[in-house]
């Protein structure tokens, strides 16, 4: 008994100190772009299982969105396209990857929200991303007011869920946990429409015939952006002046016809992902 | 429908890459219960002992170990290290140290079990005949335990093996982490992706473990005599 009470309160004091050690940033020594430089690789942080944005296709190699943007971030500071190398990421370890110095830059389809801004610094967004609708094609659902008082179907804790319970009560939200299930769920017709970020729902109409996105932008706008260690200003400021430069040159453009027109097609508007101005 | 699976296994090197992440997980299991088996005896046998500071260091280092879930143990060890103390360990010898400070302890707790079952007077009859302490343990005590050890260890083996797909938490492509890439990228225009892909890995899983059951099965008969 003595002995499991002294273990508890070892077990606290670790964390404790843990938690302490990780709440008081280190700072960052300065030419972290010289480090790089140095290493003559730039280690970036993607997915490898979400297309179109990070994946891995049939060869082995990294593809999407977010790998365009990184092979021309390694040609613009190394001068060679291929000197990245890519740290595959979860959702779950975008964060800690940075934290603990795993990858230079984040580039993982991460969305700008105030409470990781706390833990990370954003660089300006190359991307942005909203809420869509998709109905099927025999009964398309174009405005919200059409939904009042009929069923939509959401996934739990995403940012449809809380849009709609917070700003439409009058529509009845049936949830799923999973995507599988949710879309599952629209075919089966057990609800009118299904509410999902825009991005995901264009590539999904896409595979699925008779199905429309009437409503491909709503609510809050966030944008992806990329991401680097707190305190890493000399590489977010680079980052940044990117970021314009690219925006300026229309980089984004021609990303966008060589990673996500082939999967969302001709009936998307590319200004509904791309930041415009 | 065959088709479908055809073409998942063909196109490309995805069957290779299949492979290359079973090699991953193979590697790490294997590493470890080696590992886990060579310092789980001694630790095993300090636990059973009579010495008061082994036995309640090791017990609290068990029990650690026991309430701690692996990806806790893993995040600790592959992104707080690095935060923390600026210790920045490759992500495989992270894992490999994780599942051996994992399968120790397990280990420990088995060969403390083995041994403590065994009746009082194999130490007695040894130390009448003047053996060592070493040479108690080494000739007597182990020999014996090691057979009552056995399904333990085949269990423990075969967790293990189970367990390696946390792996990919800490950014290694394992044999599961690589089947879901396959199957999130063929899955939109196959959506037959994932019974195939994870059907093929449910019978890799199954081609390791069952060999092993077999084999201590074997080991089982052949000790009986």
């Amino acid at each position: 008994m003595k002995g499991t009470f002294r273990f508890i309160w070892l077990v606290l004091a670790l964390t404790l100190a843990i938690g302490w050690s990780v709440g008081t940033h280190r700072a960052l020594a300065a030419g972290e772009l010289a480090k790089i430089k140095a290493a003559d690789h730039i280690r970036i942080a993607v997915f490898s299982d979400k297309p179109p944005f990070g994946y891995v296709d049939e060869n082995g190699v990294n593809k999407g969105y977010d790998v365009y943007l990184a092979h021309r971030l390694a040609e613009d500071l190394l001068g060679d396209p291929n000197k990245v190398k890519f740290v595959l990421v979860e959702a779950a370890s975008r964060i800690s990857t940075l934290e603990a110095d795993k990858a230079d830059i984040v580039l993982a389809n991460f969305t700008y929200t105030t409470e990781r801004a706390q833990q990370v610094d954003f660089a300006k967004p190359y991307m942005k991303v909203a809420l869509g609708v998709a109905s099927p094609q025999s009964a398309p659902i174009t405005d919200v007011a059409q939904l009042a008082g009929k069923k939509l179907i959401v996934n739990k804790g995403t940012t449809a869920d809380s849009y709609f319970t917070k700003n439409h009560p009058e529509i009845e939200l049936i949830k799923y946990d999973q995507n599988t299930e949710a879309f599952n769920a629209l075919r089966d017709g057990r609800g009118v429409a299904l509410a999902h970020d825009n991005t995901l729902l264009f590539a999904w109409v896409r595979e699925n015939t008779g199905f429309v996105t009437g409503i491909d932008f709503l609510g809050d706008q966030d944008t992806i952006n990329p991401a680097v260690k707190k305190g890493n200003t000399e590489l977010l400021e680079w980052l940044n002046q990117e970021v314009d430069k690219l925006t300026a040159e229309k980089f984004f453009y021609s990303n966008y016809e060589e990673t996500l027109r082939p999967i969302y097609g001709e009936a998307v508007d590319e200004n509904s992902v791309l930041i415009t101005e | 429908m065959l088709d479908s699976a055809i073409e998942i296994f063909t196109a490309g090197r995805n069957t290779a890459r299949l492979f290359e992440g079973l090699a991953i997980t193979l590697k790490i299991s294997a590493a470890a219960v080696g590992l886990s088996i060579l310092l789980g005896i001694p630790a095993g046998l300090l636990m059973s002992s009579k010495k008061r500071f082994w036995r309640v260091s090791l017990k609290l280092y068990l029990e650690f170990i026991r309430i701690m879930p692996i990806l806790v143990l893993l995040f600790l060890f592959y992104y707080s290290l690095s935060s923390v103390f600026n210790i920045n360990l490759p992500a495989v010898t992270v894992s490999i140290l994780v599942f051996t400070l994992w399968g120790t302890a397990e280990m420990a707790d088995l060969v403390r079990g083995a041994v403590t079952s065994l009746p009082r007077h194999q130490w007695e009859s040894g130390r009448a005949l003047g053996l060592s302490e070493l040479q108690l343990n080494l000739f007597v005590i182990v020999p014996q335990a090691v057979r009552r050890l056995l399904p333990g260890v085949i269990n423990l083996t075969t967790r293990m093996i189970k367990t390696t797909p946390f792996v990919f938490f800490i950014n290694i492509p394992d044999l599961v982490k690589v089947a879901q890439q396959i199957v999130e990228v063929t899955g939109i225009r196959n959506p037959l992706a994932s019974v195939w892909v994870y059907g093929v890995i449910f019978f890799i899983y199954f081609a390791i473990c069952y060999p092993i059951s077999l084999f201590s099965r074997f080991l089982e008969k052949a000790w009986q005599n």
